[in-house]
């Protein structure tokens, strides 16, 4: 029961994640909604472990978080970048390449 | 036991909200922390310790910290600005959901140690066995993505002189 309420909380955390990210437009926020995503799926996985009796949801985790480590180690210098670059975190500021 | 998860679900939940709807990052970043304990909470509830211990040291301690530098980094700190985050109405609210979550640890530890799920000794040795065992490939590749996720950091967080743009 409580693994199962553990996955609803998960998936309102990933949706929570998303909104933000799709309606902040600082780049800032966006990432922080990405941590926010990440948290969920780390949460998926602990509740699947907890459900199962397996340490395979705890490894995950585990992988979740180096991920999340090298993730926002690498996003904040690009934020940095932009911010000096730019002078704005807006992300629609962000449009020389034309793509 | 089940009333303390549906607590700290919902200070999640609360504290997640506000992440998104602030204006101010470093309030974000309050809540957002306050988020991340609650989340372990819920992951020491769940059975997995190892896990609510490296959520609070990691995400909560050097993730968040990673956060505020670059915050600080971006704009030079303004003395009003200072004082305005000294004033009561930036903290109260991350302040009251935290002392909820205190309140519950608080309420664990004077209860002892009953868990909902009790295969604990069991799992916490499954979990460094399988690490080391099947899954040794997965920290292989951690460490080579966490080497260049070093220098990428390294390469782009260098201030770039104004005259070679």
């Amino acid at each position: 029961m409580l693994t199962t309420h553990a996955l609803v909380l998960a998936i309102m955390l990933f949706c929570i994640g998303l909104v933000g990210l799709l309606s902040r437009r600082n780049v800032l926020y966006m990432l922080l909604s990405l941590e926010i995503m990440l948290n969920a799926a780390s949460l998926a996985f602990i509740a699947g472990g907890a459900r199962w009796g397996q340490a395979d949801g705890e490894i995950m985790f585990l992988f979740i978080l180096t991920l999340a480590a090298a993730e926002v180690s690498v996003a904040l210098g690009i934020v940095l970048q932009l911010s000096y670059r730019f002078q704005t975190l807006d992300a629609d500021a962000f449009s020389e390449m034309k793509g | 036991m089940e009333i303390l998860f549906y607590i700290a679900a919902a200070v999640t939940l609360l504290a997640t909200v506000r992440v998104i709807t602030h204006v101010h990052a470093v309030h974000a970043l309050l809540y957002l922390v306050v988020a991340l304990i609650a989340l372990a909470l819920i992951f020491y509830l769940l059975g997995a310790q190892f896990a609510a211990a490296l959520e609070i040291i990691i995400y909560g301690g050097a993730i968040m910290v990673l956060f505020i530098f670059v915050v600080m980094l971006l704009g030079p700190l303004a003395v009003e600005q200072e004082k305005s985050w000294l004033t009561p109405g930036t903290w109260v609210g991350p302040n009251v959901l935290a002392l909820v979550l205190l309140g519950e640890v608080g309420y664990l530890i004077a209860a002892g140690d009953h868990l909902p799920i009790d295969f604990m000794e069991t799992r916490r040795k499954g979990v460094s066995i399988v690490l080391y065992g099947p899954y040794i490939i997965g920290v292989e590749l951690a460490s080579m993505l966490l080497l260049p996720g070093l220098i990428g950091a390294y390469h782009l967080g260098r201030r770039v002189p104004k005259e070679s743009r």
